[in-house]
């Protein structure tokens, strides 16, 4: 039950966010994904840089334990170019589709209904794919630290520096 | 916060000339007239502490799309609950409300809370930039959100998450599924974007 109430807090927060900073918006989405506009990718890299700075201290601390997604290569690029296809015919992605409704966005409700078709579907084909696409270059739950055999600060100070070099330059381009 | 009356009028106006330059949004250290929302720096920085406290008190990763699988297992145990609980998928991702459904179902309660507080709700069937390469027709734009929608969720199961699974949690634990996956997402949708949009801009 505690469990519960928190995610729910944790999500109002979250969509309080998402749509202070206008990134719900279809015209945001479909900006970054033009290379017009790309707040989206602003507030992507700042939310990472800060959750990577966090979570790592957690788990420096024992505060935490990771949980880190299997590196299925087939499963991740094969699924990920067609997430990305419908990413931009729906101009939201599942989260903040969810969060464009609650800002009245009448299309995101159908993306939503489209999602959960999209999810019956993707659990009626899972057997096949489990034994195919979803095992193709397993490489397990591999992280860039791990794979380098380097600190994970040296890395999340290469991604940090990377972040910051990024987002001047897309400020100077005016993007 | 900024005054609710003053932003509520200028709101349309402004909205549409930010949408018509797509450019230069967000992109200052500061608010213009308090119309174009928050730093998306500031508020990106937000969301991380957010994740990191989510992470060290209820040891919960952001994420999103399983809660798509959970809630069309709801809706089919409904109908068929044997045939639900046969299925390999359902018994991998139990269809019951758990923390990330909450999340989700916060996720949109908070956008409300925001868009109201703010003056910027607003009721919209076919978003600008659709409706200046595709039309007004709001059938036309619902079976394409429909379909990309569709397209999206299956994508995102078979990669094993979404932007916010694999692209936020993932990247933050510096997984290499998760940097993977979002350089997929974004290339995927930068394609289908450019086809999407290729005529009218001539690229």
């Amino acid at each position: 039950m505690k469990t519960l109430a928190f995610g729910l807090l944790t999500g109002v927060f979250f969509g309080f966010l998402l749509q202070r900073a206008r990134v719900l918006r279809y015209e945001k989405q479909l900006g970054m994904l033009r290379l017009e506009d790309m707040t989206v990718i602003k507030f992507m890299v700042s939310a990472v840089l800060t959750g990577m700075a966090g979570t790592h201290v957690l788990y420096d601390l024992g505060l935490a334990q990771p949980s880190i997604k299997p590196t299925i290569l087939g499963a991740n690029a094969i699924g990920g170019l067609i997430f990305g296809a419908g990413w931009a015919l729906l101009g939201y992605c599942p989260g903040t589709a969810v969060g464009a409704v609650g800002e009245g966005r009448l299309d995101a409700l159908w993306g939503v209904l489209g999602m959960l078709a999209g999810a019956a579907l993707f659990a009626e084909v899972y057997p096949a794919l489990a034994q195919t696409v979803m095992v193709w270059g397993n490489l397990g739950g591999v992280t860039l630290p791990g794979i380098l055999g380097a600190s994970h600060w040296v890395v999340v100070g290469c991604m940090a520096g990377g972040g910051v070099a990024l987002c001047l330059w897309f400020e100077r381009k005016g993007l | 916060m900024q005054p609710p009356d003053v932003r509520s009028c200028a709101m349309m106006g402004a909205e549409r000339r930010g949408m018509e330059n797509g450019a230069a949004i967000g992109g200052g250290m500061h608010e213009h007239g308090g119309d174009r929302g928050w730093n998306p720096y500031a508020a990106g920085a937000g969301a991380g502490v957010l994740s990191t406290i989510s992470v060290w008190i209820a040891g919960k990763y952001f994420g999103a799309s399983t809660t798509f699988v959970t809630s069309a297992g709801m809706i089919e145990k409904a109908l068929d609950a044997e045939r639900v609980a046969r299925m390999p998928y359902f018994l991998k991702e139990i269809p019951r409300v758990d923390w990330q459904w909450m999340f989700v179902a916060g996720i949109l309660l908070g956008s409300l809370i925001s868009a109201l507080g703010s003056g910027s709700f607003r009721w919209q069937a076919v978003p600008p930039m659709w409706e200046g390469r595709f039309g007004p027709g709001t059938a036309r734009r619902a079976v394409a959100a429909f379909l990309g929608g569709l397209v999206a969720i299956f994508g995102a199961r078979l990669a094993g998450g979404c932007p916010s699974g694999h692209g936020l949690s993932g990247s933050i634990q510096l997984a290499v599924s998760g940097f993977l996956s979002l350089a997929c997402f974004l290339a995927g949708g930068i394609l289908a974007a450019r086809f999407l949009y290729e005529r009218r801009d001539g690229k």
